[in-house]
């Protein structure tokens, strides 16, 4: 047994145990702390992960506790029609905001969520139905069969029950096919969409997810407290949410449990002896509340959930899957010789610039094709728009007939073309084995809610033991576990090319890959490219490296200021006077 | 509705938002040049406001504490890395900066509050209380993260104004408060009264958005601030000293939320924590405008103080709600005019 899971084990005895030895007064604080738990998981996934931030999550949990709240008291509904009645009015909400902002650059969902968050907090205390300021009364307790949840102790056992299912969900689901999709959301969506990962549907899944788990706590008070009014789904209650998830930072789905409680700890503790403090009351916590933040986010950005992982040694050391895996299908490849890329009249002008001007190429499948010239002549421009990171301004690019530009890159990753980015486009803090699977993204189909049930084992299995089939490939199975972020540069190139390969490419575009190799690595990578060759994955590589090049290659195309001036074998190409021009810069 | 109602909610509307074009303007400036988004510069107009009610009762607004122990922050933390660097050259400058002159401040508006002076000095008063809060709040706050990305900043500003809100609830109070107007006047405009107070509003809202733009056209400093907006690296290889730029704005946007709240304090009873919505409201103005343009922001506040107006004739409970709902269809439409996909504004 892993020190992790003594730490969760005990973490468990010790929840179940509270409601018999702790006194009622501590039962409703926890209780506080588990509704808290599962808003602030759900923000830990949606602004900690994936970097998308909400100040708005309290009108969903207005949404779930009003929902039963009213058709409970007026229709004398079950509870569980209020629980499902919230979910599905949370949903329908959260898909309609989420359609609307999360396309929308950073800073415009949190504003949004502000002002839908006062929008509401308005709404709720002026609708009739909703009972205005005074809120509803006489919400019955949930009844489970027969038995009646009308104490505190009683309602623990559901919250708690509800908020441990939610958090192994929510760590199952990280530690998957989508999950490792959702932790490239934050720093590298364009890396994500060239492997085949529909960011938009994915962020908007997370946010509806966040969505849910607040909207499920509002169900849990509502049947908690008997009684909903305004007042716990006002804007500021909302920015406390975000405080709890900050606090407890985004390392993992545990930080939601600490930041929730401590917050939720130091606010009873605060609301007590603040306003004796200041001889009048009123809510002065949010003075403490604002000065902790400030150095918390000067200094420990990360918040508490780190720490305690060290503590606790949760972190999960990742692995290669052992005993015998079937491995994943391959896809069919041309024939040699077949025509595979034809690149015909390519431009990409930035404002003035024309960074590529009328580029004409071929390429025919098996082979190396070099893609050379000077710094700043268009390579890596032509890399993105052949792959679809940038889209074009003129000219056709077709793959194996069909024309790809103007696709966006996850359908173009679909075709079977893979690439490494110039600068290395890895998930810093996730290991070598995961940013590896990523590459097979589209080689799975497991969705989320198969992740969060663990229905995806089998699948996982298989990724897994494909990444760490790439990972020997590049000779970085020592290597596997660690973060990606803590090898040096030249090693990420190679894990970078691992991920390519995770994808079973057809074609594979190399940028810069040797840069940052020792000569041993060089030539190690060499022979890998041959032997791909061989298997028949076709390369476009980008390199200034002459000696990797010349060595390599089947034949050159030569770029120089956005245009090709020279094609052909390497060494009619190196003798070619135009090309020696415009190395040296016209040496007569 | 009588044309005389129409005119006199035009009129209500258009003063509102006035104020909240200025607000608009400040969180534009802020939000260029720093990548800030400003939460609290609402809460500007409530200390202003408030300090010059309590200043015209006679009593001294617990303002300049902020002022002080701010100060002792920002010394702190400029002293620090002051010695830190062995540069003791600038500690007097600091002390002076950061010590010496909030605890002037203080001393001035201890000793003039109970005398109860003539209004254009409570006026000042007033913005030597507020406006080096900008600074300060700069220093100490964001000036540590000036690198981070716009969300991290934005959770910085939430905390601001936590502090902020919680400090206004224990120096004024959860009563509200309303000041004398600075002109009582009032003319008969065709169908409708116009109230002096009013026009006041108008002229100096009008000045303030002249003077920017001078300031943006024609002054050096203007201009600086506009290249650290464009880019700041740029500006910082040009030699533009990207931390002043700093300063300066939020500087200016304190000046023009101490403004506001004098402005408003005659025409609205104010709370502790009015701020955040009037500010917010400036947002809405700003975003309206898309975000990018100071003429466009300003007319998005004033149809924000329009339609705040109107609503809250045609069904007063649902003001806010209506005001801050049309965020929505604004949202839709920028959402469908991007198309690509969203390069990451942060790195890890």
């Amino acid at each position: 047994m892993s020190r992790g899971r003594v730490t969760l084990a005990i973490f468990i005895v010790c929840l179940v145990a509270a409601p018999f030895l702790l006194p009622e007064f501590y039962v409703t604080l926890m209780n506080f702390i588990g509704l808290a738990t599962l808003v602030t998981l759900g923000l830990v996934l949606l602004t900690g992960v994936a970097g998308l931030m909400s100040f708005g999550q309290q009108v969903f949990v207005g949404f779930g506790a009003y929902a039963t709240g009213v058709l409970t008291t007026m229709y004398a509904a079950s509870p569980w029609l209020g629980l499902a009645a919230g979910l599905a009015f949370t949903a329908a909400a959260a898909l309609g905001l989420g359609l609307i902002t999360v396309r929308l650059s950073g800073h415009y969902l949190p504003i949004s969520t502000i002002a839908w968050g006062i929008a509401f907090y308005y709404a709720f205390g002026n609708l009739e139905i909703l009972g205005r300021y005074n809120g509803i009364q006489g919400i019955p307790p949930v009844a489970l069969g027969g038995w009646l949840l009308d104490t505190g102790r009683e309602s623990y056992a559901l919250i708690w029950a509800l908020t441990l299912a939610a958090l192994v969900a929510a760590a199952n689901l990280l530690d998957s096919r989508p999950g490792r999709a959702i932790r490239a959301l934050r720093f590298r969506a364009t890396m994500a969409e060239a492997f085949g990962v529909d960011t938009a549907r994915l962020k908007l899944i997370v946010f509806l997810y966040a969505a849910l788990l607040a909207a499920l706590s509002g169900w849990l008070y509502a049947h908690f407290l008997r009684f909903v009014s305004p007042g716990p789904f006002s804007v500021h209650i909302g920015i406390e949410y975000l405080f709890m998830a900050v606090v407890g930072g985004a390392a993992n789905v545990w930080g939601a449990v600490m930041g929730a409680s401590l917050l939720t700890l130091l606010k009873e503790w605060l609301k007590d002896i603040l306003p004796k403090f200041f001889q009048q009351s009123g809510n002065y916590e949010v003075i403490v509340f604002g000065l902790l933040m400030l150095p918390l986010l000067h200094r420990a950005r990360e918040g508490l959930a780190p720490l305690v992982a060290r503590l606790a040694g949760a972190g999960r050391r990742a692995a290669a899957p052992t005993g015998a895996v079937v491995m994943l299908a391959r896809r069919e490849r041309p024939a040699a010789g077949e025509p595979l890329l034809e690149v015909s009249g390519l431009r990409k002008n930035f404002g003035g610039l024309a960074a590529v001007r009328d580029v004409s190429f071929a390429m025919r499948a098996g082979e190396i094709l070099g893609l050379i010239g000077p710094n700043g002549a268009g390579k890596s421009t032509l890399f993105n728009l052949v792959t679809g990171v940038l889209p074009s301004d003129g000219g056709e690019i077709r793959f194996r007939g069909e024309r790809i530009d103007g696709l966006p890159s996850r359908r173009i990753a679909r075709l079977g073309i893979a690439r490494t980015f110039q600068h290395v486009n890895l998930v810093g803090a996730m290991s070598v084995l995961d940013n590896v699977a990523i590459g097979a993204h589209l080689r799975g189909g497991k969705g989320t809610v198969a992740a969060m049930l663990r229905l995806d084992r089998d699948e996982e299995r298989r990724l897994l033991a494909q990444a760490a089939h790439e990972i020997r490939r590049v000779r970085l199975e020592s290597h596997l576990a660690d973060p990606a972020g803590s090898l040096p540069l030249g090693q990420q190139r190679l894990v970078e090319i691992a991920r390519a390969l995770a994808a079973d490419p057809v074609l594979l575009l190399l940028d810069e890959p040797a840069a940052g190799l020792r000569y041993q690595e060089k030539r190690a990578l060499a022979e890998l490219l041959r032997r791909l060759r061989a298997e028949g994955v076709s390369i476009l590589l980008v390199e200034h490296d002459m000696e990797f090049v010349m060595g390599l290659v089947d034949r050159l195309v030569v770029m120089d200021f956005g245009e090709r001036i020279a094609e052909g074998l390497p060494a009619a190409v190196q003798s070619d006077p135009v090309v020696i021009e415009a190395y040296l810069g016209g040496v007569t | 509705m009588s044309a005389d109602i129409v005119a006199w909610l035009v009129q209500d509307g258009i003063t509102n938002g006035a104020i909240y074009a200025l607000l608009a303007l400040a969180l534009l400036l802020v939000f260029a040049v720093t990548r800030v988004i400003f939460v609290p510069q609402g809460e500007y107009v409530t200390f202003a406001a408030l300090s010059l009610s309590l200043l015209e009762a006679g009593r001294m607004p617990g303002t300049v504490w902020i002022l002080v122990f701010g100060g002792l922050a920002a010394a702190a933390v400029e002293g620090a890395a002051a010695l830190r660097a062995r540069a003791f050259a600038a500690l007097p400058r600091i002390g002076l900066l950061y010590l010496a002159l909030p605890a002037a401040v203080a001393l001035v508006v201890w000793w003039a509050a109970p005398r109860q002076p003539a209004q254009w000095v409570q006026v000042l008063l007033v913005l030597a209380m507020v406006v080096p809060m900008g600074p300060i709040l700069y220093r100490v706050a964001y000036q540590p993260l000036a690198s981070a990305s716009v969300l991290v900043l934005f959770i910085v500003s939430m905390a601001v104004h936590y502090v902020l809100v919680g400090l206004s609830l224990v120096f004024f109070g959860g009563e509200g408060l309303r000041a004398r107007p600075i002109a009582e006047a009032k003319f008969r405009l065709g169908v409708v009264d116009v109230t002096a107070q009013s026009l006041w509003v108008l002229a100096a809202s009008v000045v303030l958005i002249l003077l920017l733009w001078l300031l943006f056209e024609r002054s050096i400093y203007g201009k600086a601030l506009r290249a650290t907006a464009m880019n700041r690296v740029g500006a910082r290889l040009v030699g533009i000293p990207t931390a002043l730029t700093g300063y300066l704005s939020f500087t200016l946007a304190a000046l023009i939320g101490a403004v506001s709240g004098i402005l408003i304090a005659p025409i609205t009873t104010l709370y502790y924590d009015t701020g955040f919505l009037i500010g917010l409201k400036g947002f809405v103005g700003a975003i309206l405008g898309g975000m990018a343009s100071y003429p466009l922001a300003a007319a998005g506040a004033v149809a924000v103080g329009l339609l705040e107006a109107f609503s809250s004739f045609w069904a007063s409970t649902y003001k806010e709600t209506i005001v801050f709902s049309i965020l929505i269809p604004v949202l839709i439409w920028l959402s469908l005019r991007s198309r690509h996909v969203e390069e990451e504004e942060e790195r890890e």
